[in-house]
């Protein structure tokens, strides 16, 4: 696990037992403790057969004896593993990805041969448009370009903001920073109506073409923060050696920005990647992503806590990995929007 | 801005910088500028924006003319019956919603935020503690919704599969249907509200406290000052414009804030707030109308804080 950025960022400077005790711990502990419990549930749960987390709490889940006796393992003398191995499943997960609905579970309908309604038992069911397999696809195609499109504009008009002049550069660049906290509930109507006019509600042009005049204000301002912090000199030493803008933009900026590129792009990814609101208006059940899929679930259709449980925890994988993985950058990417005082 | 002394040394022509910005400014222009001037013409509007909101004003019912949106979006949640039965319906309208999530959970968030930091300051595994902390930023409010949904499950049988229920039963007391009984239900979703953005609050905050010179730490430590006072009397006042920008940040967050009772609740058992009721009326009730004129209300309500970025923002630049 990789640390957080901003405690690294100083050198240690005192010692850290100086003023600790056991309160301290004890309050960290129930904090952390507070905040780690209903992830873990989520996780549990989403592994377990559905007659044991009807009836049983989670919490028990590594009792073998608890529940109904209709789950207890059919020979009483078993060893303590093979009883445990048989309360945990991940039929929740296969079940969630195909979307199968029904009483039994996708791989034991499968297999009794009778093939599940609308279901062709082969992978193609990954593709049904009410499993989270085919969430997934369709998320990750209104993530990508609603990332790359904004970030790629944004660049060439942070660089001119930091570097270049022109008449009303302040003045434009100040409503940018009052634009990044309008709220989307702002422009729903107007632009449902607009991509009605064009034909585009519920194809992902409109999402991407959304996310992308969404996601400028704030690309650009980091950006523009992340250029105009760049030492002029190197500025003035490449138009001594006859750049251009141009040159000077792909050469020089472009490869020194790009951490924060990476910053801004993480951030713009998982914010697309969670946000229901916008998909829920422009696309809505035509192409469901994850985030629309799982409130379908809970809102309408009244699936069970298996499926629920393991639909979340699929949808929480990908935000999880970049999180673990590229953390320093999530971190700054998160920070970097709310003005220094 | 200082920097401008830079751009004349290097040769452009006058329509260079705006052959840079033009794609920027169009997209901004056409999809947040104009649907926002837009929006505030169809909240005078009727249902599809083909007639004035006037029009649909009844005989005998109150009627505000043009803003016949705004009586509705204001009122129509109210009680006028008598004083408190208006001040009843106030408190679980979305309005009074909305201002319990404000109060709730900017002081929920920033405070667990502030004690959070500052405790974990003094342990070794500090880049864990706030990992831990900080994680449920990196997923989707329906994510987070479903993991609290079964916190807070309420069993009919005698078992109780959500935490919460299970917990207090075996304290001997009834299990309580968190999300449908009000006014609790409010509180139990601003708790998950609070349990995604402490992380936030706290690596601000964290940032601002770790900035503060040790010596001053050091010097009132020898003076024989406790842990509670150093917090107290120096490290909070020094930190206070880092709190008052995670403050402002959050109130925003918060008047914006849609998904989580979309999801839990979908503002049913009166947990609406301000950004649910807009959905429903410009959606699944499709009055375009109503809709536009309770977002205007929510711009309204954002614009204070939208002057005060653009304010701050004006004074770091002279300090550049």
């Amino acid at each position: 696990m990789t640390t957080l950025s901003l405690s690294r960022r100083l050198p240690k400077r005192h010692n850290k037992r100086e003023g600790s005790n056991v309160g301290t711990g004890i309050g960290i502990a129930i904090i952390l403790f507070i905040w780690l419990i209903p992830t873990i549930g989520l996780l549990v749960t989403s592994f377990r057969p559905v007659s044991l987390i009807n009836t049983t709490g989670w919490w028990t889940a590594l009792d073998v004896n608890n529940g109904p006796a209709s789950s207890q393992y059919p020979d009483p003398n078993a060893g303590y593993v093979e009883k445990l191995s048989s309360r945990f499943t991940i039929n929740n997960y296969v079940d969630a990805l195909t979307g199968y609905r029904g009483t039994s579970t996708y791989l034991d309908a499968c297999a009794s041969g009778t093939k599940p309604l609308g279901m062709n038992c082969n992978l193609s069911d990954l593709l049904n448009p009410r499993g989270m397999g085919r969430a997934f696809i369709n998320s990750v195609i209104v993530t990508i370009p609603s990332t790359i499109f904004p970030i790629v504009i944004a660049l060439f008009a942070s660089y001119a903001f930091a570097w270049m002049d022109f008449k009303g550069r302040y003045a434009i660049f100040a409503v940018l920073v009052g634009l990044q906290v309008v709220p989307i509930q702002m422009t729903l109507v107007p632009m449902l109506r607009m991509f009605a006019g064009m034909g585009i509600n519920g194809t992902f042009p409109a999402v991407w073409l959304f996310h992308t005049g969404f996601g400028l204000p704030y690309a650009i301002y980091m950006l523009r923060n992340a250029m105009s912090s760049l030492p002029k000199d190197l500025f003035e030493s490449a138009y001594l050696d006859g750049a251009n803008h141009w040159q000077v933009f792909r050469k020089i900026v472009f490869p020194l920005v790009t951490p924060a590129i990476a910053s801004l792009a993480i951030y713009q990814f998982l914010w697309v990647w969670n946000d229901l609101l916008v998909s829920l208006v422009f696309l809505g059940g035509s192409k469901p992503v994850m985030t629309y899929q799982i409130s379908n679930m809970v809102t309408s259709l009244g699936a069970g806590w298996h499926l629920l449980t393991a639909a979340a925890f699929l949808s929480m994988l990908l935000p999880m990995i970049v999180f673990f993985a590229l953390q320093k950058y999530f971190v700054r990417g998160m920070m970097a929007g709310a003005v220094k005082g | 801005m200082s920097r401008a002394t830079v751009a004349p040394v290097m040769r452009q022509s006058r329509g260079t910088p705006w052959l840079y910005l033009l794609p920027a400014l169009i997209i901004m222009t056409v999809f947040i500028l104009y649907p926002m001037i837009n929006t505030v013409g169809l909240s005078f509007r009727n249902a599809d924006g083909t007639a004035s909101a006037a029009s649909t004003c009844r005989e005998g019912q109150p009627c505000w003319g043009a803003w016949e949106n705004y009586r509705y979006a204001l009122t129509n949640e109210l009680d006028t019956g008598n004083a408190s039965t208006l001040l009843e319906s106030f408190w679980v309208s979305s309005y009074g919603n909305t201002i319990k999530w404000l109060l709730v959970m900017v002081i929920g968030t920033v405070g667990i935020g502030l004690v959070f930091s500052v405790l974990v300051d003094r342990i070794k595994k500090e880049a864990l503690a706030k990992s831990i902390i900080f994680m449920p930023m990196a997923i989707s409010f329906v994510g987070a919704g479903v993991i609290w949904k079964f916190v807070y499950n309420y069993g009919t049988s005698q078992v109780q599969i959500g935490i919460l229920n299970a917990a207090i039963t075996k304290l001997g007391l009834e299990p309580v249907a968190w999300l449908s009984k009000i006014p609790i239900n409010t509180l139990m979703l601003i708790i998950v509200g609070i349990w995604m953005w402490t992380g936030f609050c706290m690596t601000m905050l964290s940032s601002a406290i770790k900035a503060i010179p040790e010596e001053i730490i050091e010097a009132s430590r020898i003076d024989g000052a406790s842990n509670f006072n150093i917090f107290t009397r120096i490290q909070v006042p020094i930190i206070a414009p880092t709190i008052v920008v995670v403050v402002t940040t959050m109130v925003i967050n918060v008047l914006k804030l849609f998904d989580i009772v979309y999801v839990m609740t979908g503002g049913n058992f009166k947990t609406n707030v301000i950004a649910t009721r807009m959905y429903t009326e410009m959606y699944t009730n499709a009055q375009y109308g109503r809709g536009t004129a309770i977002a205007v209300i929510l711009i309204l309500l954002i614009v204070p804080f939208i002057v005060m970025n653009i304010r701050r923002f004006t004074k770091q630049e002279a300090m550049r």
